[in-house]
């Protein structure tokens, strides 16, 4: 314990190591009351504060779902934003609990960083934004164009190897924060915006005139998004990708926020499996919670596509489609496995 | 202290006399600090390697040798996406030393007009530098950098309004874009008569200073310096056939391609640092002239100098020995400062080195690097000004 708090001391203030990664993560969670969770420092629709200062967003709603699974209340959440920089260090180092922070699943991030992926929340690709005024139709005309992209992300090397492997020039324009990004892109220090294309149509909408920029057709990469842990925490690492599943299983079986208490009564075994009303169901406990964790998730922050739609949907000012992110039975590539 | 020695040596007594025995409390006290420091030395890197290990991540400085698969907006040497980490670092590396090194050049010119401008009998430009000072001294340094970039990228035109400017230079928010000269055959030329040229004169100079204590005769070695240094080279130039072409800059779709580009980032956090840093030099030059006694200057007003001869080669080089050693403490603010051109986007040490641990993971390996290296900058520095300082020390006879 002595070793803890003098290596969260000096560790702090030398390496920014908070405190050491310690097994059991859910202990520490429940004994505290709330997650710790990782988030953009201000993405719309995916992660940002509200005019009175509450958290909202798809990834936030995600941090929500674990905290209702927990804790059967969706509001024990505190949220550490994090720059592209800071994210990896603050989860390494144990100052949040987990991170859901449009963070793209890699094997490198997996292996040697240390981390846990498996569910992913959306799936993306990397796009290009340009003003419309230089009239380009794809992104095989940008060559010499200045190009405005966020250090340290997978984009920035997936920019290089873009241009690279199409023979293209660019001049890189490189910034640490994403507002610095969008402000240099505002003041036409580069002519292309490149970042993951839902990333595009957040920052769009806070351009001063969104209406004359254009997104080019082209995806140049594949980015899994979702949630990471730290390694070495199996029961953790479950119940973060678990709460992900769960999410996706309601919008498969057709329970929402509002059906979720009406859905009790179902006959469906299955259904009553996942809401936790079958006797000597043993899911929620095996996993270290109670077997309403599932029901908790879909009453605090409703299913999948309430998830999505409400933050970034149709209904949004984002507007951006299902795509790849509808269920497997419509198309898409979210599909959970069973939960039996 | 005699009182002890005559009292019986009881036990007690034996140990009081160790505790007021300056020497052996010295000791005691030094061996106390260093077990101090190297317990908690030993416990810092003890818990970091124990946390290491448990988070599971990859570490040593093996990573360095990886393909670095990013792009850097300026490098001084030839960098591209396959060049390695350790490339990448050494880039940021270079042009921390370009910022640094022209930043301490204007800072110290600046500085040294300020801080004599305030000195001046002059009520106005008194007054004006007085304001310089305060204003610049007042301010937090990232505010005046986000001022500058932000001053560059708002008032300049977009780069297609550039401002032309004669000889094929363009003005825009992406920069200062000139030609760029290229050398042809027998250009070894010119460089090797520059090097001959500052010998020569250095020569001649040696030579004036020995004639003009032997005879009391004056020489204008400045400007026979300025015929040799800039005259030599030129006159190789033109003996080479004049082997030097442009590549222009040409507008092309987005940019203008060719030419040699001065980033705008690199420019607000030149100028930032620089006037930043020059309100504490004047303040420096300043507080080491008024160092300088009234009666210095009086002596040599009698002795018949002029006020130019009284400032040049009596006043200055005393006030030098005053004004070196905090001249280099703001030498190595300038320096260290430099590293908040990350805010901007400046591809420095810093931001080059972050985005290497962002990459790799490496958190503790890339900053290792970074302190290492800017404590070899700044020790280097002092260095440079210790026997600098040491040089224009007052030589006792």
């Amino acid at each position: 314990m002595k070793k803890t708090l003098l290596s969260a001391a000096i560790g702090a203030a030398v390496l920014g190591f908070a405190s050491a990664a310690s097994a059991a993560t859910l202990d520490n969670v429940k004994s505290k009351g709330f997650v710790q969770c990782g988030v953009n420092t201000g993405l719309a629709g995916f992660a940002a504060p509200d005019s009175a200062g509450n958290w909202t967003g798809f990834d936030v709603d995600y941090c929500k779902a674990v905290a209702a699974a927990i804790f059967g209340d969706a509001t024990k959440v505190k949220y550490t934003p994090t720059t592209a920089q800071s994210r990896f260090t603050a989860l390494q180092s144990g100052e949040v609990d987990l991170l859901a922070r449009n963070t793209t699943w890699t094997i490198s991030r997996d292996t040697a960083l240390g981390l846990n992926f498996r569910y992913v929340n959306y799936y993306d690709g990397q796009g290009f934004m340009v003003p419309k005024s230089l009239n380009v139709k794809s992104a095989l005309e940008l060559s010499g164009a200045a190009v405005c992209v966020q250090s340290g992300t997978t984009t920035e090397l997936n920019l290089a190897d873009y241009f690279k492997a199409n023979n293209l020039q660019y001049n890189p324009v490189v910034f640490e924060k994403l507002e610095e990004v969008n402000a240099a892109y505002q003041a036409g220090r580069c002519d292309v915006y490149t970042t993951d294309q839902s990333g595009l149509y957040a920052i769009r909408l806070g351009l001063s005139n969104p209406d004359e920029h254009v997104i080019l057709p082209e995806i140049i990469s594949k980015e899994p998004l979702g949630p990471a842990v730290r390694q070495g925490d199996d029961q953790w690492f479950d119940i973060v990708m678990w709460a992900g599943y769960a999410l996706v299983q309601a919008e498969e079986f057709g329970i929402t926020q509002a059906n979720v208490d009406e859905m009790k009564n179902s006959t469906n075994p299955d259904i009553r499996r996942f809401l936790g009303v079958e006797k000597d169901t043993k899911i929620g406990t095996d996993l270290g919670l109670t077997n309403e964790w599932a029901y908790n998730i879909v009453k605090g922050v409703g299913n999948y596509a309430e998830v999505f739609e409400r933050n970034i949907g149709q209904n949004t000012p984002l507007k951006i489609e299902r795509g790849l992110n509808a269920l497997w039975t419509k198309g898409g590539l979210q599909y959970a496995p069973p939960i039996r | 202290m005699t009182d002890h020695a005559v009292i019986a040596p009881s036990e007690a007594g034996i140990l009081r006399s160790y505790i007021y025995d300056p020497k052996f409390r010295g000791i005691f006290f030094q061996l106390l600090t260093l077990i101090t420091v190297v317990v908690v030395g030993w416990w810092i890197f003890d818990n970091t390697v124990e946390n290491l290990a448990r988070s599971g991540t990859a570490s040593g400085y093996g990573f360095l040798r990886g393909r670095a698969g990013f792009d850097i907006g300026q490098a001084l040497i030839p960098y591209t996406s396959d060049s390695t980490y350790g490339r990448a670092i050494f880039v940021g590396f270079l042009n921390t030393v370009l910022v640094a090194v022209f930043g301490i050049i204007t800072a110290t010119f600046v500085g040294f007009i300020i801080g004599l401008g305030r000195l001046s009998k002059n009520w106005l430009i008194a007054r004006l530098c007085t304001v310089y000072v305060e204003i610049f001294r007042n301010i937090p340094v990232l505010l005046i950098i986000f001022f500058w970039y932000k001053g560059v990228l708002d008032s300049l035109p977009q780069v297609r309004d550039s401002i032309a400017l004669p000889f094929n230079i363009f003005l825009n928010n992406r920069g200062l874009a000139f030609p760029r000269p290229i050398w042809g055959d027998g250009a070894w030329l010119i460089p090797l008569a520059l090097v001959i040229g500052i010998v020569a004169t250095m020569v001649v100079a040696r030579w004036a200073k020995q004639r003009q204590i032997a005879t009391g005769k004056q020489f204008h070695t400045v400007r026979a310096g300025i015929g040799l240094i800039v005259g030599l080279p030129f006159l190789a130039f033109l003996a080479a056939g004049a082997p030097l072409t442009f590549d222009y800059p040409i507008a092309g779709r987005f940019n203008l391609t060719g030419g040699t580009r001065i980033l705008p980032e690199f420019v607000a956090l030149y100028l930032a640092l620089s006037l930043y840093t020059a309100s504490f030099i004047a303040e420096v030059i300043r507080a080491g002239i008024r160092g300088v006694p009234k009666g210095q200057s009086e002596a040599s007003f009698a002795l018949g100098l002029q006020p130019s001869h009284t400032t040049r080669l009596v006043i200055v080089p005393q006030a030098m020995r005053i004004i070196i050693p905090p001249l280099t403490s703001q030498y190595l603010n300038l320096t260290k400062n430099s590293s908040l051109g990350v805010a901007i986007g400046f591809p420095e040490l810093f931001s080059t080195t972050s985005t290497t641990l962002n990459q790799t993971g490496q958190a503790v390996e890339a900053i290792s690097i970074m302190l290492t290296v800017y404590l070899a900058i700044s020790i280097a520095t002092s260095l440079f000004m210790n026997w600098f300082n040491a040089k224009m020390a007052l030589v006792e006879r």
